[in-house]
């Protein structure tokens, strides 16, 4: 039996910023990839496709009511653990680094959908127990939970993907509510541990870190990609170079410029009046979410909503930081802008998760 | 567990959704403001930075991969040319450029001017290469004049270079530039304009081996678009390495032996199927393609009448005369209508019906059985035997011996010649069989055509006792450290039931035909070699009565009869068979036996000539 009332209360604000971004996006891999545009569907039309996948998926995903992930969350979360745990075992190598399991027609990375997993696990462990400040012991739960698979991905090693999911279960702990004493224990050991953890980097992973405080070390490796990108972005000035004007990235000195350096090219072409335009946008997008979750019609629903948005935000500062050198590259793509299937279905099936949130908040 | 029903947001949470909103925006804020730093603050410094800032990627083509014979012997390889490329986007003056270098090089403005035009959607920062294998002259004329051609780059590359000229040509086939229908369909292959692909023969067929991977060069040019510094180096990876199973000696040999003449030979080795020489004449220089072919040299290969740049050893259909005769007497034997013994007296020629067949000589050979027929060539044998045969048992056991389809040998558009049945005929004309076609037929004229490589993998499954074996022609592919990727075995395509006293009945005849005065090959016989074979004179069109007194030279060159000659040696234990064609040759024991004789000399070391004046030697 279908409920009128989801028709009703659809959140179309929400749609509509994602596609407006999206939009955008596309326009803006139309321009990257103009000057040489690799043979075959041009990146831009590919990315249309993802695009209707994604809506496609985001319609599925909010059709059915998310309050059966509660009870579905920890069978999903035990299937991708075994899936992560496949990848180490036999999974596709590429550039390094193995993340995938070749399907014949994609290649899943289950990484990616450990992002939305541990949002759905963490929601239900948050809601069901529902206290108000955790201490250390009654975090050590969820840190289980999150810790696992974070080890099971920096292992890949995917140390950009590994940290977003602290990032997404970090934000949730913190919004669930943490002891004083309990954060202070936490800052100490979370120091210990990047120190720590540096002797537990790979060369190359050092090197980046080294490179973004110091560009200029390795100028034509690590870090040309941060001086071009700057260069890029920075050239732009108030009002761009216009459209498919950018000389930095038509040019192609930089590199990746449709994927995670798509934003260097809007920036080049757009200037800082369209850098804050689209930033304006990220906002909104993330403060419409986070009063999504606000409006939630359960706790369960709310930590949903809470977590979608830990993950999307944390995408884009990450991804923004780095291509205007404020942190290191870490291989993070910009959600609805960046070129790339994998990106867009999992910020689709975020947004999915956060419209049905939306839009059964008055079937309680 | 029960759903948060009645549930409400506490006064906590709420304090703690106005944080993370607060902080989400602060964290915003951070980035517009560095933002703000980037584009407003320091938007000079950073458009001073793009100005200067120059980065120019340099493609390398990768050498193709080398072409050896079974013995390691360089067949095809890379010489270093020079090329020259234009970068677009730093010409200021395209029309005085275009001038300019047409001078330099030597070449007419406009052809320069169509190949800029003709990758116009080429990325303008890219070198777009406008000549190739130019001369050191023109490469010194170029670079002195360097400051006058901005966007020039002349740059080393890898062109193919053929050491034995037009020897192998048809097999190695040719390169040239991508077309843009290619560039399609390459999609992400990295294939770049201006980059020379297979077109034809094993440069086609091996091109995913032979291309290797092409590197580039990230340089740092000032606004003037000199070379600052060598930023990045990714070198090209060179092709697989491709052994054939040519053997050069024996292909030179076999060209050589072909002189002017037009046809084609080939030479297996009886044991695996390999192809040991493959001819075809007359050749062309795959050179002229290496650097790009001129219209009017193309146009001048394409017009010739005698089709240099077919490969006729697969693609010429041919009737095959009386090495048909062959196939007819084993089928003849292997369904029991004729016996080594059978006796026919041929009075030079056959009455059937109204119409009279006529033996090649006129007055006949008199009492003629198996042996005498295929050494001195009988016709009327033949005819008197496939009467009682039938055209299907002929075919089949044709077909069987691999002849009326393509042997699937590895070069695009092998031919399968044709070997008729009743229903080929009802299909094709919608008429029925006629006892005269079986006739002549038998003979391997009529409808019957045949390539040489067919013939001579039938010839070889004649002296491999009904094993028909699958030509193959590369022998190992190996990558650059040595490694196999791929290697050649022998595959078997047919085993033909064939009785031993069937056999040794018709090798009996071949043996004869080289070995015994009055065969037809007699004449081409080697002393110290036993070998077989049988001779081949095919109608080109169907001649007048009086075709006995005409001398071939008499006869128009287009209307001469093709000359045949296929053969196995040695006799006792067979390694390698052949077969020669030579186009409009008049008659297979003048004109095609010789020339299988050179080979056979060629490859079993014979001398066939007297040395030539041996040079003096210092010291002796």
């Amino acid at each position: 039996m279908f409920d009128r009332r989801l028709l009703t209360h659809f959140d179309w604000v929400l749609l509509l910023v994602v596609c407006l971004v999206t939009a955008i996006g596309v326009l803006n891999l139309y321009s990257a990839t103009s000057v040489w545009p690799p043979a075959g569907t041009p990146i831009y039309l590919k990315q249309v496709y993802w695009l209707g996948i994604g809506l496609l998926i985001a319609a599925c995903v909010c059709a059915f009511d998310y309050r059966h992930l509660e009870y579905l969350g920890f069978i999903f979360y035990g299937v991708t653990v075994l899936l992560l745990l496949f990848v180490l075992l036999f999974g596709k190598t590429s550039m390094g680094a193995t993340r995938w399991i070749h399907l014949g027609f994609f290649n899943l990375q289950p990484s990616e959908v450990m992002k939305i997993v541990i949002i759905i696990t963490l929601a239900r462990y948050f809601s069901e127990k529902g206290v108000a400040a955790y201490s250390l012991r009654e975090l050590l739960g969820p840190a289980l939970l999150l810790g696992l698979p974070v080890l099971m991905i920096m292992k890949q090693p995917d140390l950009g993907t590994a940290l977003l999911v602290i990032f997404i279960g970090g934000t949730m702990a913190l919004f669930a509510g943490i002891r004083r004493s309990a954060l202070v224990v936490l800052g100490l050991l979370g120091i210990g541990a990047m120190v720590g953890g540096w002797f537990l980097l790979h060369g190359y992973q050092k090197e980046r870190i080294l490179t973004f405080l110091d560009p200029e070390r390795d100028p034509l490796g690590a870090g040309y990609h941060i001086i071009q990108s700057k260069i890029a972005v920075g050239s732009g000035g108030l009002l761009g170079k216009g459209f498919m004007k950018g000389t930095q990235s038509q040019l192609s000195f930089l590199p990746e410029r449709h994927t995670d350096f798509a934003f260097s090219v809007f920036a080049e072409e757009w200037g800082f009046s369209g850098s804050l335009l689209l930033l304006l946008l990220y906002l909104f997008l993330i403060i419409w979410g986070i009063y999504i979750a606000r409006r939630a019609g359960d706790r369960f629903g709310m930590y949903l909503a809470i977590g979608v948005v830990a993950m999307m935000f944390w995408h884009i500062v990450v991804n923004l930081g780095m291509v205007i050198g404020l942190l290191p590259v870490v291989g993070v793509p910009l959600p609805l802008f960046s070129y790339g299937g994998t990106s867009m279905v999992t910020t689709m099936i975020g947004t999915g998760l956060l419209l049905n949130v939306s839009m059964r908040r008055f079937m309680f | 567990m029960s759903i948060n029903s009645g549930w409400s947001v506490s006064p906590g949470s709420r304090r703690r959704f106005l944080a993370l909103s607060l902080a989400a925006m602060g964290i915003f804020g951070l980035l517009l403001l560095r933002l703000w730093y980037l584009q407003l603050i320091r938007v000079d410094h950073y458009q001073a930075l793009s100005e200067r800032n120059r980065i120019r990627y340099v493609p390398i083509s990768a050498p193709r991969g080398p072409i050896y014979d079974r013995d390691g012997e360089l067949l095809v390889e890379n010489r270093p040319a020079f090329g020259v490329s234009v970068l677009r986007q730093e010409v200021e003056d395209r029309d005085r450029l275009i001038s300019h270098l047409a001078a330099f090089l030597g070449e007419d403005p406009e052809v320069l001017l169509k190949r800029w035009e003709g990758n116009r959607r080429f990325p303008k920062h890219r070198p777009l290469p406008i000549a190739e294998d130019i001369s050191r002259e023109a490469l010194e004329v170029i670079q002195e004049n360097s400051i006058d051609l901005p966007g020039v780059l002349v740059d080393v590359r890898p062109m193919r270079s053929y050491p034995y000229g037009e020897m192998a040509a048809h097999l190695f086939g040719y390169l040239g530039e991508i077309t843009e229908a290619e560039l399609q369909q390459a999609e992400d292959d990295g294939y770049r304009p201006g980059d020379f692909v297979g077109k034809s023969g094993l440069e086609k067929r091996l091109e995913p081996s032979l291309r290797g991977v092409a590197g580039d060069r990230l340089v740092e040019v000032n606004v003037k678009g000199k070379e600052l510094r060598q930023l990045k180096t990714r070198d090209p990876v060179p092709g697989y390495k491709v052994y054939l199973t040519i053997d050069r000696d024996l292909q030179l040999a076999a060209e050589k032996a072909f002189g002017e003449q037009a046809g084609a030979a080939v030479v297996l080795d009886v044991k695996t199927g390999e192809v040991l020489a493959m001819v075809s004449r007359p050749s062309f220089d795959p050179a002229l393609f290496a650097r790009g072919i001129s219209g009017q040299e193309w146009v001048q290969l394409l017009r010739n009448p005698r089709h240099p740049l077919q490969n006729k050893a697969i693609k010429g259909q041919y009737p095959p005369g009386s090495t048909f005769k062959i196939v007819t007497a084993l089928a003849a034997l292997n369904a029991g209508v004729a016996s080594a013994s059978t006796t026919v007296d041929c009075t030079g020629g056959m009455q059937l019906g109204n119409r009279q067949f006529r033996c090649w000589k006129k007055h006949g050979h008199g009492r003629t059985d198996l042996k005498k027929a295929l050494k001195e060539s009988c016709d009327v044998w033949f005819y008197q035997v496939a009467l009682d045969l039938g055209i299907d048992r002929l075919s089949a056991m044709a077909k069987a011996l691999g002849l009326g389809e393509p042997l699937g040998f590895p070069l695009e558009w092998e031919k399968g010649g044709l070997i008729p049945t009743r229903q080929w005929k009802k299909k094709r004309y919608n008429a029925g069989w006629y006892d005269g076609e079986t006739v002549i037929a038998s003979i391997g004229q009529g409808y019957v055509l045949a390539t040489p490589l067919q013939m001579a993998v039938m010839t070889a499954a004649v002296a491999s006792s009904g094993t028909v074996l699958k030509p193959q022609v590369v022998k190992r592919i190996e990558d650059l450290s040595g490694n196999v990727l791929e290697s050649a075995t022998p595959q078997v395509l047919n085993r033909v039931a064939l009785s031993e006293a069937d056999l040794k009945a018709v090798r009996r005849g071949l043996e004869a035909v080289l070995n015994e005065p009055g065969g037809t090959a007699w004449a081409s016989r080697l002393e110290g070699l036993s070998a077989a074979g049988k001779t081949g004179t095919s109608q080109v069109v169907k001649l007048k009565e009086d075709r006995y007194k005409e001398k071939t030279e008499d006869i128009e060159y287009r209307f001469r009869d093709h000359a045949l000659f296929v053969a196995y040696a040695p006799t006792e234990d067979p390694q390698i068979a052949l077969c020669v064609v030579v186009e409009h040759g008049g008659s297979g024991s003048k004109a095609a036996a010789p020339i299988a004789r050179s080979i056979l000399a060629s490859y079993f070391g014979i001398p066939t000539e007297p040395p030539e004046e041996t040079p003096a030697i210092p010291g002796e």
